[in-house]
Parts: C-alpha cells; structure tokens; sequence
C-alpha cells in the first residue's frame, strides 16, 4: 500500500492551484504565530519608543505624515492589537501565496531534493534573500526613529536592496543547477552559494548609508525591537514553511 | 536480480512546466504583492487613498515587519 502511494505521487505533480491554496491557509496560520509573538515580544519596544518620542515631542514638530499621540485616526490601543492582527494576518496571507507559488517553480527544479527537502530550501533561499540581507543593510526601526523626510528615499532603498536580493538569489539557483551536473549538487551549491553572498555584500556597500537614529536613543529599546522585528519575520516564514510542508505531503501522498 | 531492494524512500519530485504555472503566478502573484503593499508601504511613500488610516491601523505591523516608517 505505501508504495503504491509513493509511485502515485512520484508519476504526478501537484496541481499549480492546490499549492497556491496551501500558500494561503499555511499564511494564514503562519500570519497567526507572527501576530502572537510581535503583540508579546515586538509590542513592549514599540510602547516604549513611541513613550521616548512623546516626551521629547515639545518643540520638536513631526511634520510629514502622522503622529503617534494627539489626532489619530485609529487609536493606539486599537493600533497595537487589532491593527497589528490585520496587518500580520494579511500580510501573512499574501506571503502565503508567494510561497506556494515559489513552490511550483522551485518543485522538482531543486536537485532530487524531497517535496518537503524543497519547502526547506524555499524557506532558508527566501528567508535569506527577502528578510535577512534587507534587514541586514537597512535595519528595521521602531517608532520615533526615522525622519519622515527621508521615507521616499528609504523606502525606494529598502525595496531596492530587496529586489536586488531576490534577482540575485534566483540567479545563483539557476547557476548551481547548470553547474550541479558538471562539479555535483555540493560543489554547485557552494559556488551559487557564496557568489551571492560575495554581490549581495558588495550591492549593500555599495548603497548609500541611512542613519537616523536619534542622539541619546536607548540602545536597549533599540536592540529589543529589532530582534523582535527579526522574530517576527522568523516566525511568520517558520510557520508557513511548517505548515505548508504538512499539506503538501498529505496532499501528495492521498490516494489520487 | 534483486531489482526488489530498490524501493521509492520518498516521492520523487515531478517539476510543473511553467506554462501551466504563469497564469496562477500573474493572477495569485498581483493579488498578492497589493496585500502586501498595503501593510508594507501605503500612505507612507506612496498613497493610493488619502489621509492616514491604512497607515495607522497596519502602523505596528509595519514598523515589525521591518519596512521603512517613521
């Protein structure tokens, strides 16, 4: 009976919709874990540094955008549970189906890795390129740090050190797959491997250097929010990769 | 002889043509990436919709999720 089963899945791909689905309830789920540790790890560092901007407020006016005190159109109580649950929980959702739709081009493309040896590989390539490398050049800030004059230009530069990131990343698995059958998966996979590291480090030298920090900003406040914003990301990728590997394998291993 | 022994350890991944792939890509993928402008970056540098609300009530998820805010 198993082997039956197995031959089953070996002779069929899954279909490009069922992953697509898969992507969207395993973001949903993962949107969920994401939301639960940014309201108890990531929330104390944001009531803490919108607490440091409050007080040095007098005399000092936030001009572009909003504010975080005096009129608000959504409250902060509201801001920091039910905004945060939409926000993770859509975000995670769209995310979600990114994922499963890097999982049908990624699917039997990656070596003779294992269905769920490709959600691994998805997950560490992803998590890499889309929240590590970005994070790494531009750091993700909690409130009060950041001017908002400069939110153009941090912006573009965020998503621009991202999309390089990401079209650097999918060229280094095309260059290990046209190397594997010459020097190996090993070989292939380490010369893919730290090619990318090598340009992406040289893009992020390269980019202009945003500091905006302000003097006398608790480095605690900051370190705490930053990791949580690390965790978060962590979690939210964590969770998708786990449940999205569970489905597929049921999916895959159902009698047809 | 024994061609027995040699059995499936796991199923062997099969790839999807791309072909059958681009059209869910473009329909699943825009959707997509317009959730995640919403919570990444609307009314901050860019604005579809006037004012602040989007930007306020996605605020925390935002600055977590380590998109530039201010």
């Amino acid at each position: 009976m198993p082997l039956t089963e197995e031959r089953a899945a070996a002779t069929a791909a899954p279909a490009v919709r069922s992953l697509l689905v898969w992507g969207l309830l395993a973001g949903l789920v993962g949107g969920v874990l994401a939301f639960g540790f940014a309201s108890a790890f990531g929330e104390p560092s944001v009531a803490a540094a919108i607490g440091i901007e409050e007080a040095g407020a007098e005399g000092h006016s936030h001009d572009a955008g909003h504010s975080h005190g005096e009129e608000e159109v959504v409250s902060r109580s509201f801001q920091a549970t039910g905004g945060l649950a939409i926000g993770t929980l859509a975000y995670g959702v769209g995310l979600g189906g990114l994922f499963g739709l890097a999982m049908a081009f990624a699917y039997g493309r990656i070596g003779s890795a294992s269905p769920r040896g490709t959600v691994a590989a998805v997950l560490g390539i992803g998590y890499l390129a889309v929240v590590l490398v970005p994070f790494l050049t531009y750091p993700a800030n909690p409130p009060a740090v950041g001017s908002g004059d400069t939110i153009g230009e941090r912006t573009g530069l965020f998503f621009g050190v991202l999309g390089i990131s990401l079209v650097l990343a999918v060229a280094a698995v095309a260059v290990a797959r046209a190397l594997a059958d010459r020097v190996g998966g090993w070989t292939a996979t380490l010369v893919a491997g730290v090619g990318y590291l090598l340009l992406v480090t040289v893009v992020a030298k390269l980019l202009p250097t945003i500091q905006e920090v302000p003097a006398g900003f608790p480095g605690a406040v900051l370190w705490e929010f930053r990791i949580a914003s690390l965790g978060t990301s962590a979690v939210l990728w964590g969770g998708i990769a786990v449940v999205f590997a569970t489905l597929l394998q049921r999916g895959l291993t159902r009698t047809r | 002889m024994t061609t027995q022994a040699v059995a499936f350890p796991a199923p062997i991944p099969v790839s999807i043509p791309v072909r059958q792939i681009l059209p869910w890509a473009l329909f699943g993928g825009l959707i997509s990436l317009i959730v995640l402008y919403f919570v990444g970056a609307e009314q901050g540098a860019f604005a579809v919709f006037e004012g602040t609300a989007v930007h306020e009530l996605v605020h925390d998820a935002r600055h977590l999720l380590g998109f530039p805010c201010h």
